[in-house]
């Protein structure tokens, strides 16, 4: 029972990170209709350019955490400006080899810029000790984790349903056009789209640096998990994004804790291809998926 | 392309083969031309699925390692001659690459490139994990280079005139192949998958019979590969290699069947000449990538024609226009 708790435990942490990551997925492409395979690339820096800030310089926690987030935000504005916005026909297979040559360049700078090392990085709260349930332990962080997990989802909740841009923002997924004629400045909104994935990408990474040790390499990996989420709750969907995640997640942790950790990889994969051929919608998305 | 033109450029590249293969003796050197032979392969299989049926894969590596890890595991753990591997290997990308393609590429787009890369990390996992067949992390040692009778055949020159006959016959073939109803047919699905169909093309079979003989390019190359070193590690199939292979189509041009060789030589030639390369692989692929795709989205080779036919035309037409012009005026003044 404690074994399995535990497997539980570690499963809904990772997963709320993967619910996290396919969140940006889902913005962008309600937004766009693009699936950025750089995602995960805006993980790895949110992770390394929190430890520089503020392991290496020392900053407040806080501080770090912000101008970590703001500057992989920054990045991702420039993604849009300078490499997708020039391309003249917008078609898939351009837009993706365009995103995965950013995310092999993003894998690159940060490779000479950090080193290949992992760094490892304090636990937000360091002090307080992991709760103890019938014979599992619940870390601290993993508590940080989906406490931030959970604001965050209910903060864009909020933001896409209450306010003014929120709305706005929805108007130009659903229809850009139209919403340019209405006065909306659609170009904007697909600004704010980028920024706003990058930002929570770039959270992730912060708030998973203490477990999994931020190196150049790891945002791969967790771009495709994000997507295997976001997928098996339904692209486009935000609380599809979240079950998906812990899904996923779960499913890991248990695949590892009962087999052996080198299928981690490919559970997520076998999961992918399992329902994009069956069920593309996800488990909440709308019916009409354009797969084919 | 016309079949005299055709069969022209085939002599001349099988004569400059020739050539290459008398005059180089230098063992470095030519391992670098079996390397690029290799990769020509590689390039050229997945060009006639990205660039000509329009279906992205990122995760061919996959098959290149299956040919590799085939016959490595035939020749060492089962002491099958190397010969008698290659026909067990090849057929069995086929079959797994129809028996994959049919479901995934129903997939399209961002969907079925998601798909093929995890493909790719599912075969790099097995390549990885399955220590007692594949050696684990560590690789698969010892595996005999290509004899044909008391002849070494993966050395020296006999391996360059073995790679490169190897890539001339397929340059003929896909040539052919993409000249013929079936290459209309692929051009037509990758414009429109709705349209080829209404023209009665059976696209799902199609697409699959294209993905299953580019993988079935893969495992060759792949075979060729392991015998060339006779050490196979998981880290020469992973993500970045399919990357790679990307790459060496986008340099050379979609639907270019020459361009693959371009891009093969390029993606192959570049660590050698820059030492420092390793330090800025990464880099280096994702600029390619995003410069090509941003300005060139068919690729150098074909952006490079296309600028010249464009050039051209544009002079022709201005010539053409000044006679018009001129026409025009001395018929007012008659």
């Amino acid at each position: 029972m404690g074994e399995f708790l535990q497997f539980l435990f570690t499963g809904v942490t990772t997963g709320a990170i993967y619910g996290l990551i396919a969140l940006g997925f889902n913005v962008l492409y309600n937004a766009t209709d693009l699936v950025n395979f750089a995602q995960g690339e805006w993980v790895m820096l949110g992770g390394l350019l929190f430890y520089s800030l503020g392991v290496s310089l020392g900053w407040p926690m806080v501080a770090a955490f912000a101008i970590a987030v703001l500057l992989v935000a920054l990045l991702g504005l420039l993604l849009e400006r300078a490499a997708l916005r020039p391309v003249k026909k917008p078609e898939p297979i351009t837009l993706i080899i365009i995103t995965v040559g950013a995310s092999i360049f993003l894998r690159g700078v940060a490779m000479r810029l950090w080193g290949k090392d992992p760094y490892s990085v304090p636990p937000i709260t360091a002090s307080v000790e992991p709760v103890r349930l019938w014979g599992a332990a619940l870390m601290p962080q993993s508590l940080w984790i989906l406490g931030v997990v959970v604001v965050l989802m209910t903060g864009l909740h909020l933001f896409t349903k209450r306010t003014l841009t929120g709305k706005a923002m929805e108007a130009c997924a659903i229809h850009r056009n139209a919403a340019w004629i209405l006065g909306i400045p659609s170009e904007r909104m697909i600004l704010l789209a980028f920024a706003l994935s990058a930002a929570l990408g770039a959270v992730g990474g912060v708030i998973i640096a203490p477990i999994t040790m931020p190196s150049y390499d790891m945002g791969t990996m967790l771009g495709l998990k994000g997507f295997c989420a976001a997928m098996l709750g339904g692209l486009g969907s935000h609380w599809g994004a979240a079950l998906g995640g812990v899904l996923l997640g779960v499913l890991e942790s248990l695949g590892v804790g009962y087999f052996s950790s080198g299928i981690k990889d490919a559970i997520a994969f076998l999961v992918l291809l399992i329902i994009l051929i069956v069920r593309p919608s996800g488990l909440l998305g709308a019916s009409a998926v354009k797969r084919f | 392309m016309g079949s005299v033109k055709r069969l022209g450029s085939t002599t001349a590249f099988a004569l400059g083969v020739t050539t290459v293969g008398l005059w180089t003796k230098n063992p470095y050197v030519q391992q670098l031309l079996i390397i690029i032979g290799i990769h020509t392969l590689l390039a050229l299989g997945l060009n006639m699925l990205m660039g000509y049926a329009g279906q992205i894969s990122l995760g061919h590596a996959a098959f290149f390692g299956m040919g590799a890890y085939g016959t490595g595991i035939l020749t060492t753990h089962f002491q099958w001659s190397p010969l008698a591997s290659l026909p067990l290997v090849l057929v069995a990308a086929c079959f797994l690459g129809y028996l994959i393609g049919r479901p995934v590429l129903r997939l399209s787009g961002y969907y079925l490139a998601m798909g093929t890369l995890g493909l790719g990390i599912i075969a790099h996992v097995i390549f990885r994990e399955w220590d007692t067949f594949t050696g684990g992390a560590s690789g698969l040692v010892g595996i005999p280079p290509l004899t044909f009778g008391p002849v070494m055949i993966m050395l020296g020159t006999s391996g360059f005139y073995t790679v490169w006959g190897t890539v001339l016959l397929f340059f003929v073939l896909c040539g052919r192949v993409v000249n013929s109803r079936v290459g209309w047919a692929l051009r037509a699905l990758g414009d429109s998958q709705k349209a080829a169909a209404a023209c009665g093309i059976h696209t799902a079979h199609l697409k699959a019979l294209i993905f299953s003989f580019s993988a079935m390019m893969a495992a060759l190359a792949g075979y060729l590969y392991a015998h060339l070193l006779g050490f196979i590690s998981p880290s020469s199939f992973d993500f970045l290699m399919s990357i790679r292979m990307v790459t060496m189509v986008v340099i050379g041009g979609m639907a270019s069947i020459w361009g693959s060789l371009l891009g093969a030589s390029v993606i192959t030639l570049l660590p050698e000449w820059l030492h420092v390369f390793s330090d800025y692989e990464m880099m280096v692929y994702g600029l390619i990538l995003m410069v090509v795709m941003i300005f060139l989205p068919q690729g150098l080779t074909r952006g490079v024609l296309d600028a010249v036919q464009q050039a051209r035309s544009h002079t022709h037409r201005n010539i053409r226009g000044a006679q018009e012009a001129s026409a025009s005026r001395k018929g007012e003044e008659v």
